[in-house]
């Protein structure tokens, strides 16, 4: 099969499922008495219709190539960093901080992957940005909760940027006989993550009881989380086909990025309860923020890209 | 008359776009009734944001408070703040008391015009809210009828502070606050606290 096939099967199969989840929604929403009015139901819809316009725009970023997919990932940072900076405190010795790291590092990291400088973009942020950054701060002669000051900005950076940029990333790693094909590799761990919130959110609402922490988050159970991981690793391990893995490694890999997806949900979750919201924003109806759609993409992705840099592709 | 139109379009639309601005209601609705929107003061782009935030039929009503030693320029800024905003100038640079800035105030609200204006006077570079100047309260003693709405602008300081060059793009959110009457008898000092904890109470914690 060609790359070209791969992806026309792939896409189409998520068109597929979007109609059937569309007609699913349509059909809970009239068997509502009375029409509209159940918010489940509604949220529901909110999120298929979201969902419509994710699959969109990623279908374009791949049309488009590399430069479309480092477009489209740089534009979710710039929107992610966004909404965590509004949320978090910080003073005004942070301005020039802050502007290196929206106007200089987010910048730099993407046009560092897409001239596949690996030697530099996997460590820009860790170290550039980390001693950089205080450095303005510092100069800004403010000590005020000076190093949660310094550590929230950091952390901004590491989330939104660095941990997102390397769903792009993986365009970067030469695997022996898959040239040419590692799109499949964004397709296979954005499918996986995202399908492993959808199924936890669908097994959540059917059997969900236990809580998993009620502090952090009252959505989240038990049963939610065993369904939605074994649902989506079930998924990933039958999408070998896309991938330079076998069944079972595909399996394995899943049920990895799906439990750092689980976790990236949950820290940000504590985040979020910590400064008293319950999004990140209000940008994608029915979903809140960009970032609360993306946090476990950023907590899987380097997971991915590392694991399948260091087994698949030679020294 | 379409220039003035388009200007204030072109500047929603910027101020929308750049602040990601977002307006909440919090027990309250965007009614057409003569109001005094109050806020706090972090920027000069401050009068803009909740101006924009209004539908347009309120907005065509409702007229900014702005210094004049900053906005009374000949070009762009006066044309922006007497054609577009319609804006209430008054002139806080020397304190005679011929020009009572008061009067051009009371002139606007006696002629059922709206008003968006920020009672501490100056810029708040710290964090929450300075001491209130008594002007509002002889506003709201002249015009009781008038319903005052306090209004929190979030994070527009911290994209744009005082003498930084470069705006960072965070998300603003303003959250209009239930109405507030003056209440006959009530001392000065009591309004203005009143007025003021009421604002305060819209803020978002900060730790």
């Amino acid at each position: 099969m060609t790359a070209q096939q791969q992806m026309t099967y792939l896409f189409s199969g998520i068109f597929g499922l979007l109609v059937v989840a569309t007609a699913a929604g349509a059909v809970l929403r009239m068997r509502t008495p009375g029409g509209a009015g159940s918010p489940t139901i509604d949220n529901l819809n909110a999120r298929i219709k979201a969902w419509w316009v994710i699959v969109a725009f990623v279908g374009l970023a791949f049309l488009l190539g590399k430069t479309g997919m480092i477009l489209l990932f740089g534009y979710i940072s710039f929107t992610c960093l966004r909404e965590f900076v509004s949320l978090t405190y910080t003073r005004r010795g942070d301005h020039h901080a802050l502007a290196l790291g929206f106007f200089v590092f987010l910048p730099l990291q993407y046009y560092l992957i897409h001239i596949e400088w690996y030697g530099l973009f996997s460590i820009l942020i860790p170290v550039y940005a980390f001693l950089f950054m205080p450095i303005f701060e510092a100069l800004a002669a403010d000590t005020t909760r000076f190093l949660e000051r310094a550590a929230k900005v950091q952390w901004a950076l590491m989330i939104c940027v660095y941990c997102i940029s390397h769903v792009p990333a993986l365009l970067t790693l030469p695997i022996p006989g898959f040239e040419g094909r590692n799109a499949l590799l964004i397709a296979f761990l954005v499918l996986v993550v995202q399908l492993s919130d959808v199924f936890q959110y669908v097994w959540g609402k059917l059997l969900g009881k236990h809580k998993v922490s009620p502090n952090i988050s009252p959505s989240k159970t038990m049963e939610g989380l065993v369904g939605g991981v074994a649902t989506s690793t079930l998924i990933g391990a039958g999408l070998w086909w896309i991938t330079p893995f076998s069944p079972l490694q595909a399996g394995a890999i899943a049920l990895a990025i799906n439990l750092m997806g689980f976790f990236g949900g949950f820290v940000l979750s504590a985040i979020k309860r910590d400064r008293g919201v319950k999004d990140w924003g209000s940008l994608i109806e029915g979903h809140g923020g960009m970032l609360d759609r993306l946090d476990s993409i950023s907590f899987s992705a380097p997971i991915f890209f590392h694991i399948v840099r260091y087994w698949w592709v030679p020294d | 008359m379409w220039l003035e139109k388009l200007c204030a379009g072109v500047i929603c639309g910027l101020a929308e776009l750049l602040t990601g601005a977002r307006a909440i209601w919090r027990d309250n609705k965007p009614l057409a009734r003569q109001r005094i929107y109050f806020g706090n003061h972090t920027s000069h782009g401050d009068f803009v944001l909740i101006w924009s935030a209004l539908p347009s039929t309120l907005r065509a009503r409702t007229r900014p408070v702005a210094g004049a030693d900053y906005w009374d320029k000949p070009g762009l800024r006066g044309f922006l703040i007497k054609r577009v905003f319609r804006g209430v100038l008054i002139d806080r640079t020397h304190g005679d008391k011929q020009h009572d800035p008061l009067l051009v105030m009371k002139q606007a609200l006696a002629g059922g015009d709206s008003l968006i204006l920020f009672p501490e006077g100056t810029r708040n570079m710290g964090e929450g809210l300075l001491r209130f100047r008594a002007g509002i309260y002889h506003l709201a003693e002249n015009f009781p009828e008038v319903e005052l709405v306090p209004v929190w602008l979030e994070n527009l300081g911290r994209a744009m502070p005082k003498g930084s060059l470069i705006p960072l793009p965070l998300l603003c959110t303003l959250t209009f606050g239930p109405v507030l009457k003056f209440q006959p008898g009530e001392t000065r000092e009591a309004f203005l606290d009143r007025l003021r904890s009421a604002l305060l109470q819209l803020a978002p914690p900060h730790q």
